[in-house]
């Protein structure tokens, strides 16, 4: 090693010295912690505690509902349909995303009001549409008897569920990639090329790699509100698409078990911790190496 | 990297080039022929056309008009993943997700070469550029000058006939710069590869190149090596924009073979004459001219420019003052150490020989904003 200039060590990373302490700005959320303490956290602590009191202290009702094969089939299946609202999810947003940091000023605007759109309708509103859509007489329906296809039973079908799913959820899906991919330094694909990468390689080994936090991100978003999503399965599905929440509500509104209710809940928040645990260091991993001074 | 299996160097023939974006032209018939092993720079301010004829040869954009060939072969419509050539940017463009090893094998691993064999050269290419102990660490790691040396090997490592760079040390602070010019200036020596390297700062281009083509407009204005652009610039631009000058203007006469201009009253001589119909003016390097008090050290056939001192710096060798003219203009003088000094408000004179500046026709595009 020759003698490096000193200054070489000392730009390191460029990272701003000086940053807002975490101690010092954390008051700024204490309006957000004391909300949710009063609206999340002491409801879900009742219910946890009357899952193990009501009627009676002990574990009934979680013998209760390990015990019964319809509501492990349920479990299952909440588990099945929420991987496939989450896939069908990401193979309908990563394109789109990839899309709206390429076009033009205009055009990305209306893909932009084409996500946020459906945030301004309710869920009830957009799934009654899919009714409309979807039913055996509807509009998909309709048209595959006009080009005298055989029609397909969607509504009240899992397959019917999945898509209804995957379009309400599908903005969770497309956001967090989006910001991920715009924050994509597109140059690299150019240095990819001249390092002699066709585009596809350089796409798929530099870009691809690349936006994966902001997949990450969005696959756990829709894939956990698809376990808790209840409106939706319950009006799209049928018997056999019953998802827990369907249940949580039949047992808690029109059973008045709040014993057996809670259980669940409880059981389905369980599951999605764990389930988190294991793609958090995934995701931390990734998310470091792609932060990279501007 | 080693002897062995040095590639030769390729040369670059540019015809006729040129490139427009929309009503925009960017190079303008662009001639330009760069010698295999050369360290060839393009220099010139922005929008000069120096980065768009980088561009050109990286196969980034593709030309509008005219021909391109690297190592005699016409490359127009080969993709830039054909074209073989490294190329250096300016913001490094490492691969955030990649360990420098990876990324410096990258190049490697898409040309199948084997694991030992690339192993190797990796080891290589981080050693030319005093990078082999950070080959496991992430780019995000790196300070600028690291992870542009390891950028360097990375376009170096497959030893391409050509590494393009463009202001490779931009965006690094003076002292970093100075010592990584070297570097890559020995790093050319011991490899033989043509290096094309654009800059606007032109003590960057005096230090590395072979030869220096200065941009202007789309177009090259003159190539040659620094003695020859600051010595005999070509045009008005080249030599205002190549070191310091002082452009004296003013109504001028034919007399004899020479040029006489009328400078705020006083008759200034310079040699030769320019050809064409535009106004001469004439440049003058601070090196070349000589302080006087007035009326003191007077030789026969010197001119003579009296003015005010406005600023006097000590910078060590010697003195540099600006001295504002009668007409307004400031003529900037570098006096050696020993030569009599001056404060500032004093009046000095300044001398030179008609032989010692340089007749260039004028040229209102040569006032732009020098960056």
């Amino acid at each position: 090693m020759s003698a490096l200039p000193q200054t070489d060590n000392q730009t390191a990373g460029g990272r701003p010295a000086r940053r807002l302490n975490l101690r010092d700005a954390g008051w700024l959320a204490a309006p957000a912690v004391l909300l949710l303490a009063a609206v999340l956290v002491y409801p879900l602590a009742i219910i946890v505690l009357r899952s193990f009191s009501e009627p009676e202290p002990g574990l009934q009702n979680y013998i209760w509902f390990f015990g019964s094969p319809v509501n492990r089939a349920v479990l299952q299946r909440t588990f099945v349909l929420s991987g496939w609202v989450t896939l069908a999810s990401l193979i309908c947003a990563y394109p789109y995303a990839y899309a709206m940091t390429v076009v033009g000023k205009n055009l990305r605007l209306i893909l932009i009001l084409c996500v946020l759109v459906p945030f301004w309708l309710s869920g009830v509103v957009r799934t009654l549409a899919w009714v409309i859509l979807l039913q055996d007489s509807g509009v998909i329906n309709s048209i595959l008897r006009g080009l005298g296809l055989s029609p397909v039973k969607l509504i009240r079908t899992q397959l019917g569920v999945v898509i209804g799913m995957t379009q309400v959820l599908l903005p969770f899906m497309i956001l967090p990639i989006y910001s991920v991919m715009k924050g994509i330094d597109t140059r690299l694909l150019q240095a990819a090329r001249s390092l002699g990468a066709k585009p596809w390689r350089a796409f798929l080994q530099i870009y691809v790699p690349l936006s994966l936090p902001g997949v990450y991100a969005g696959a756990i978003i829709v894939f956990i509100l698809s376990l808790g999503f209840y409106i939706t399965p319950a009006l799209l599905g049928g018997p056999r698409s019953t998802m827990l929440s369907s249940l949580v509500q039949n047992q808690v509104l029109s059973l008045l078990n709040w014993g057996r209710g809670g259980a669940m809940g409880v059981v389905l928040l369980v599951a999605t911790f764990i389930l988190l645990a294991i793609a958090a260091p995934l995701m931390r991993q990734k998310h470091t190496q792609t932060r990279r001074e501007k | 990297m080693n002897a062995t299996n040095r590639t030769p160097g390729a040369s670059i023939d540019i015809r006729k080039a040129s490139k427009r974006y929309g009503k925009f032209v960017a190079l303008r018939d662009l001639d330009l022929s760069i010698r295999p092993g050369e360290f060839m720079t393009l220099l010139g301010p922005s929008g000069s056309g120096k980065t768009t004829t980088l561009n050109l040869i990286a196969g980034f954009t593709e030309v509008s008009s005219g021909s391109l060939e690297i190592g005699g072969k016409s490359v127009l419509g080969l993709p830039s993943h054909k074209r073989n050539i490294g190329v250096v940017f300016q913001h490094y463009a490492l691969f955030p997700h990649m360990s420098v090893g990876r990324n410096v094998a990258y190049p490697l691993t898409l040309r199948g070469i084997g694991r030992a064999e690339r192993d190797g050269k990796v080891r290589h290419a981080l050693e030319m550029v005093k990078m082999a102990d950070f080959a496991h660490r992430y780019p995000n790691e790196l300070s600028g000058g690291q992870q542009q040396r390891v950028a360097l090997a990375r376009a170096l490592v497959f030893d391409p006939p050509l590494l393009l760079m463009d202001e490779p040390l931009g965006a690094l602070d003076k002292k970093l710069r100075e010592w990584l010019q070297l570097e890559i200036k020995r790093i050319h020596r011991e490899l033989g590869t043509t290096f094309v390297y654009v800059t606007h700062d032109q003590e960057e281009a005096l230090v590395l190149s072979d030869r220096i083509a200065v941009f202007n407009g789309g177009q090259v204005e003159q190539i040659g090596n620094g003695r020859e652009l600051y010595d005999h610039p070509a045009t008005l631009f080249v030599g205002r924009f190549i070191g310091e000058s002082t452009v004296l203007r003013g109504k001028a006469d034919i007399v004899g073979g020479d040029t006489v201009v009328s400078i705020a009253g006083t008759k200034i001589v310079a040699s030769g004459k320019i050809s064409g119909h535009a106004a001469p003016v004439i440049l003058l390097r601070p090196e070349r001219a000589v302080l006087h008090r007035p009326g003191t050290g007077v030789v026969d056939g010197e001119n003579r420019l009296s003015g005010i001192v406005e600023e006097a710096i000590y910078v060590g060798s010697g003195s540099k003052y600006d001295i504002r003219l009668k007409d307004g203009t400031t003529a900037v003088v570098r006096s050696p150490l020993g030569a009599p000094e001056f404060a500032i408000g004093d009046t000095a004179e300044i001398a030179f020989r008609p032989g010692d500046v340089t007749l260039l026709a004028d040229d209102a595009s040569a006032d732009i904003t020098l960056t």
